[in-house]
C-alpha cells in the first residue's frame, strides 16, 4: 500500500514551497488585501513560467501534463501562504470544465492561456443569497446572447473568461462568455476576504458560445465542483497547519504568569484539537487525491468528504489561532485575520458547509443502495 | 498513490487467506460479526475455550504472535505483514481479546528485560495461548499519575532475596481469566516518584492474591481490582534493576502504542445504517437536512481515522516508523461515540430511554454505547493526557510545571492523606 505522494511529488512540494516562500512573503498578500490589485499579477505570471498553474493540463493544450496529485500537492502549498492568485476560479473551476466539456477548439481557445497565467478564466454560477443550484439559475441565452447577474463571482473584477450557468429551453447550459466583450458589466465586490476578489457581473446581451451540451450545464457543474473541491481542500489543508504552526510558535515565545503559554493544558488541548481536525482533514483529501487521480468512481463521495473536514479543519484552526494570540491576534498587524477572513472565504467558495454535508450523505446514501458489481 | 499491495504483500496476502479459509472456527464467524465495538458477542461456545482453541491452531502453524522472534513462539513478521494479518483474521481477530495485554505489552517487556530461561519458557506458552497474562499498572492513587503508584515491594526478611508485596491494583483487564501478570510496584519511597519503582513478572495463583470484578457504571464487568496481602515474589523474577522500574515501563507502554490500523471503532456505520432505516413521521430520519448534517460530521471523522490508519500503514510498508499522528485515534473514537450514542437516542424521542435490546430501537445498541463510551474516553489515556501526549510530542510545546518533580515520594500530597 502506498496512500502517500511519491518522492518526486515531494520534491515538488519542496519546490513549490521554495518559489512562495521567495516569491509570496506575508507583504505579497497584504498589498492585495490594501492595495487596488485584484490579485498579485506578477506572482501568477511567475506560477504559470513555473509551470504550476499547468500542471493538470495536458501539453497539447500548452500545460505540462503532470497530473491531478502534481495540483494537490501545489493547492496545499499556496493554501500555506494565502496566496492572492486566482487559482480556484481559474485553474480548478473554469480549466477544469474546459478539460471536462470543451471542443478541441475551446480547449485550443483558452486552455494554453489560462496555462500560462496570460488569461484569467472563472465560474459563475450564483446570483445572490441562498443555496447554488439548479434551480437556482435565472440567467438565460437567446440567440447566443446572455441575459442575467451573477454574483458573487471568484476574480470576476479581473477575469478575461467566465463560463456562465443560464437558462435555454432545453435547460441550464454552460456558456462561455470573453468578459472583455460587448454586454458586461464589473462590479468589485466588498468581502471578507479582498485577498480573493469577488464581482457582480451583469450581462446585457453578451455574446456566449455554448461549453458542453444543451441541458447538460448542471451535470458539468457537479463534476467541476466536485473536482475543485478536492484541490481547494488541499489548500485548507496547507492553510489549517500553517495556522496551527503559528499558533504552536506564538505560545512558544509568549510569555504570561512567569511561564510560555504553551505550557498552559488550556492552550496545549486547544492546540492539540487543531492538530487533530488538520490531522483527519489531511488524511481525508487524501483520499479526495486518490480519488481525483485514479477516475475512481468513489469520487464524488471523495470529495464531499474532503471538501466538510477541510472547510472544517480550517475554520477551526484560524479562529483558535486568533484566540492562541490573544489581543494581538485581532489587530490588523499580526497575520492572523489573513487566515480567518480566508478561512472563511473558502468555506463558501464551492457552496456551504451545510450543502456539502448534505451532498455527502445523499452520495453515501446513494453508493449503498447501488447494486453491488459482480 | 494507491491502496495496492506490494507483491510480496499481495503474496503474502494470499497465503495467509488460504490458510484462514481452511482453519478458522467458520462456525463461529456470524456471531463474531456482530460483536459490537470491542465486546465478543460469542453465546453458542465458552469465549475463553473457542478463544484458546483459536490461538492454539494458529501457533501449531506459526500464525500466533506475527511479531514475535521465532525463538519465543512468534514469526518474525514485518510490522506490514501483521497489518495484512489482522486484516485477513477479520472478525476471528476478536478472539484474541484474551491475549491482547499478554501479546502486545506483557510479551515485549519481558523480551526486553526478563532473564533468557524465563523468556524461553514463558513467552512460547504466552504465543500459543495456554497462558493468559495481565498488567498490574494502574492503582486508585495513580491512574493518569501511574508513578503515584503506591503497591509496596520490600525485600523479605528471611534473607531469602524475595520481596514482599503488599497494596492494591485497579483496572486490570482479564485479571481473573490470567495466569501471569507483569506488576509495577514502588520500592523506595524516599527518592522522588519516579525513581523508586520497580517490575517483577508473578504467578497471578500466589498466595495472598485476591481478584474482585469492578461493577461498572454501566453494569458490566470488564475490570478488576487486584489486592497484595504479603504476596512472595523471587528476586529473579525482577525486571530491570531495582528502582528502574519506571524505564522499564516505558518499554510496556510504547508497545501500547505500536498496534496500527486495528482501527478504533467510532459507531458511525451503525449509525449511518440506522438513519437509512429508521422511520420518522417525515420518512427515514436520513431525509431530514439536520441529520444528514450530523451525520457528515460524524462521517467525515470516521473516514479521516480511517485514511489516517491507511497512511500509516503505508509508512510501514515503506520500512518507515508510523508517526505520532495515530495518537489521534482513540481520542477521536471514543468522543465521537459517546456523541453519536446521544444523537441517536435523541432520534428516538422518549423511547431513546429504553435499554432493553429486546423492545429498544436497533436491539439497545446506542443505548450500551451511550452507557460504555464515558469508559473509552478514560481508559488506556484519558482525552486530556492524549491532548498532553499530542501537545508535547507532536507539537514541541512544553511539559507540564510538576510540583512533584524533586520531592521524596513519601512527602508528596495526595487526596488519601
Amino acid at each position: 500500500m502506498n496512500f502517500d505522494f511519491s518522492d518526486e511529488q515531494k520534491q515538488l512540494r519542496d519546490q513549490v514551497r521554495r518559489f512562495l516562500t521567495d516569491r509570496c512573503p506575508t507583504s505579497a498578500v497584504r498589498a492585495i488585501l490594501e492595495g487596488p490589485e485584484p490579485y498579485d499579477r506578477k506572482l501568477y505570471q511567475g506560477l504559470g513560467e513555473m509551470g504550476f498553474l499547468g500542471a493538470a493540463i495536458p501539453e497539447e493544450y500548452g500545460g505540462v501534463g503532470l497530473g491531478h496529485l502534481e495540483l494537490c500537492v501545489i493547492a496545499e502549498e499556496l493554501g500555506r501562504v494565502n496566496a492572492p492568485v486566482p487559482v480556484l476560479s481559474s485553474i480548478y473551476q473554469a480549466a477544469e470544465a474546459l478539460m471536462i466539456a470543451g471542443t478541441d477548439a475551446q480547449k485550443a481557445a483558452w486552455l494554453p492561456k489560462l496555462a500560462t497565467g496570460e488569461a484569467v478564466g472563472t465560474l459563475a454560477l450564483g446570483e445572490g443569497p441562498g443555496k447554488v443550484s439548479e434551480t437556482s439559475v435565472k440567467a438565460q441565452v437567446a440567440g447566443g446572447k446572455l441575459t442575467g447577474v451573477k454574483l458573487p463571482v471568484a476574480d470576476g473584477d479581473s477575469a478575461d473568461l467566465a463560463i456562465v450557468a443560464a437558462r435555454e429551453p432545453q435547460g441550464v447550459s454552460l456558456w462561455l462568455v470573453d468578459l472583455a466583450g460587448p454586454g458586461v458589466t464589473r462590479e468589485t465586490l466588498e468581502t471578507i476576504d479582498p485577498t480573493r476578489s469577488q464581482a457582480k457581473l451583469s450581462f446585457d446581451g453578451a455574446p456566449a458560445e455554448r461549453l458542453g451540451e444543451a441541458g447538460q450545464g448542471w451535470r458539468i457543474v457537479t463534476d467541476v465542483l466536485d473536482r475543485a473541491a478536492i484541490l481547494l481542500a488541499f489548500e485548507q489543508v496547507g492553510g489549517a497547519d500553517r495556522a496551527l504552526e503559528m499558533a504552536r510558535d506564538y505560545a512558544l515565545e509568549r510569555m504570561a504568569f512567569g511561564r510560555q503559554i504553551g505550557s498552559f493544558q488550556a492552550v496545549k488541548h486547544m492546540l492539540a484539537d487543531m492538530y487533530v481536525a488538520a490531522t483527519l482533514a489531511r488524511s481525508n483529501a487524501y483520499y479526495g487525491a486518490w480519488a481525483l487521480s485514479t477516475g475512481s468512481a468513489e469520487l464524488p463521495v471523495a470529495a464531499a468528504t474532503a471538501r466538510v473536514s477541510a472547510t472544517q479543519a480550517f475554520q477551526h484552526c484560524a479562529k483558535n489561532n486568533i484566540q492562541t494570540h490573544g489581543g494581538m491576534g485581532f489587530t490588523w498587524a499580526f497575520d492572523c485575520h489573513l487566515f480567518y477572513r480566508r478561512a472563511n472565504g473558502l468555506a463558501l467558495a464551492l457552496g456551504s458547509q451545510s450543502t456539502w454535508e448534505d451532498l455527502l450523505i445523499e452520495r453515501m446514501r446513494r453508493r449503498n443502495d447501488a447494486p453491488v458489481a459482480a | 498513490m494507491n491502496f495496492d499491495d506490494t507483491p510480496e504483500e499481495a503474496a503474502f496476502r494470499s497465503q495467509v487467506r488460504a490458510w484462514i479459509a481452511a482453519n478458522a472456527p467458520t462456525h463461529l464467524e456470524a456471531e463474531l460479526k456482530q460483536s459490537s465495538f470491542g465486546n465478543m458477542g460469542l453465546k453458542s461456545e465458552d469465549p475463553i475455550t473457542a478463544a484458546k482453541a483459536w490461538q492454539a491452531r494458529k501457533a501449531e502453524a506459526g500464525w500466533a504472535c506475527l511479531h514475535w522472534p521465532k525463538e519465543y513462539g512468534g514469526r518474525g513478521a514485518t510490522p506490514i505483514e501483521r497489518v495484512i494479518w489482522g486484516q485477513e483474521e477479520g472478525a476471528y481477530g476478536t478472539l484474541g481479546g484474551l491475549f491482547t495485554i499478554g501479546h502486545g505489552m506483557c510479551g515485549p517487556t519481558l523480551m526486553a528485560w526478563a532473564l533468557e530461561e524465563h523468556k524461553r519458557k514463558l513467552l512460547p506458552a504466552m504465543a500459543s495461548g495456554d497462558e493468559v497474562w495481565c498488567q498490574l499498572f494502574s492503582e486508585p492513587a495513580g491512574g493518569s499519575d501511574l508513578a503515584g503508584l503506591r503497591t509496596k515491594a520490600e525485600p523479605a526478611n528471611d534473607g531469602s532475596g524475595d520481596w514482599i508485596i503488599q497494596g492494591q491494583k485497579i483496572w486490570t483487564s482479564g485479571a481473573q481469566n490470567s495466569d501471569y501478570g507483569i506488576l509495577i510496584t514502588r520500592t523506595d519511597p524516599n527518592v522522588p516518584k519516579h525513581k523508586g519503582l520497580t517490575m517483577f513478572w508473578l504467578s497471578m495463583k500466589s498466595p495472598g492474591i485476591e481478584i474482585r470484578p469492578i461493577k461498572q457504571a454501566n453494569g458490566q464487568s470488564g475490570f478488576n481490582e487486584v489486592f497484595f496481602n504479603e504476596v512472595r515474589i523471587p528476586d529473579n523474577q525482577r525486571l530491570g534493576a531495582v528502582g528502574e522500574g519506571w524505564k522499564v515501563s516505558l518499554t510496556t507502554l510504547m508497545n501500547e502504542r505500536l498496534s496500527i490500523g486495528s482501527g478504533m471503532p467510532t459507531g458511525f456505520p451503525e449509525l449511518f445504517d440506522y438513519c437509512l432505516n429508521f422511520q420518522t413521521e417525515d420518512g427515514p430520519a436520513a431525509d431530514d437536512r439536520m441529520v444528514r448534517s450530523r451525520l457528515a460530521q460524524f462521517a467525515v471523522k470516521a473516514s479521516g481515522l480511517r485514511f489516517t490508519g491507511m497512511r500509516a500503514i503505508s509508512a510501514l510498508s515503506k520500512g518507515e516508523t508510523p508517526g505520532p499522528e495515530n495518537s489521534i485515534g482513540k481520542l477521536v473514537a471514543g468522543a465521537s461515540m459517546q456523541e453519536l450514542a446521544m444523537f441517536a437516542l435523541d432520534l428516538q424521542g422518549q423511547a431513546g430511554v429504553i435499554s432493553d435490546p429486546d423492545q429498544a430501537e436497533a436491539a439497545a445498541r446506542f443505548q450500551a454505547m451511550l452507557l460504555r463510551s464515558p469508559a473509552t474516553r478514560v481508559e488506556g489515556g484519558t482525552d486530556e493526557i492524549l491532548r498532553n501526549i499530542i501537545a508535547e510530542r507532536v507539537l514541541g510545546l512544553p511539559g507540564d510545571i510538576r510540583v512533584d518533580k524533586d520531592v521524596a515520594f513519601k512527602d508528596i500530597p495526595t487526596s488519601g492523606r
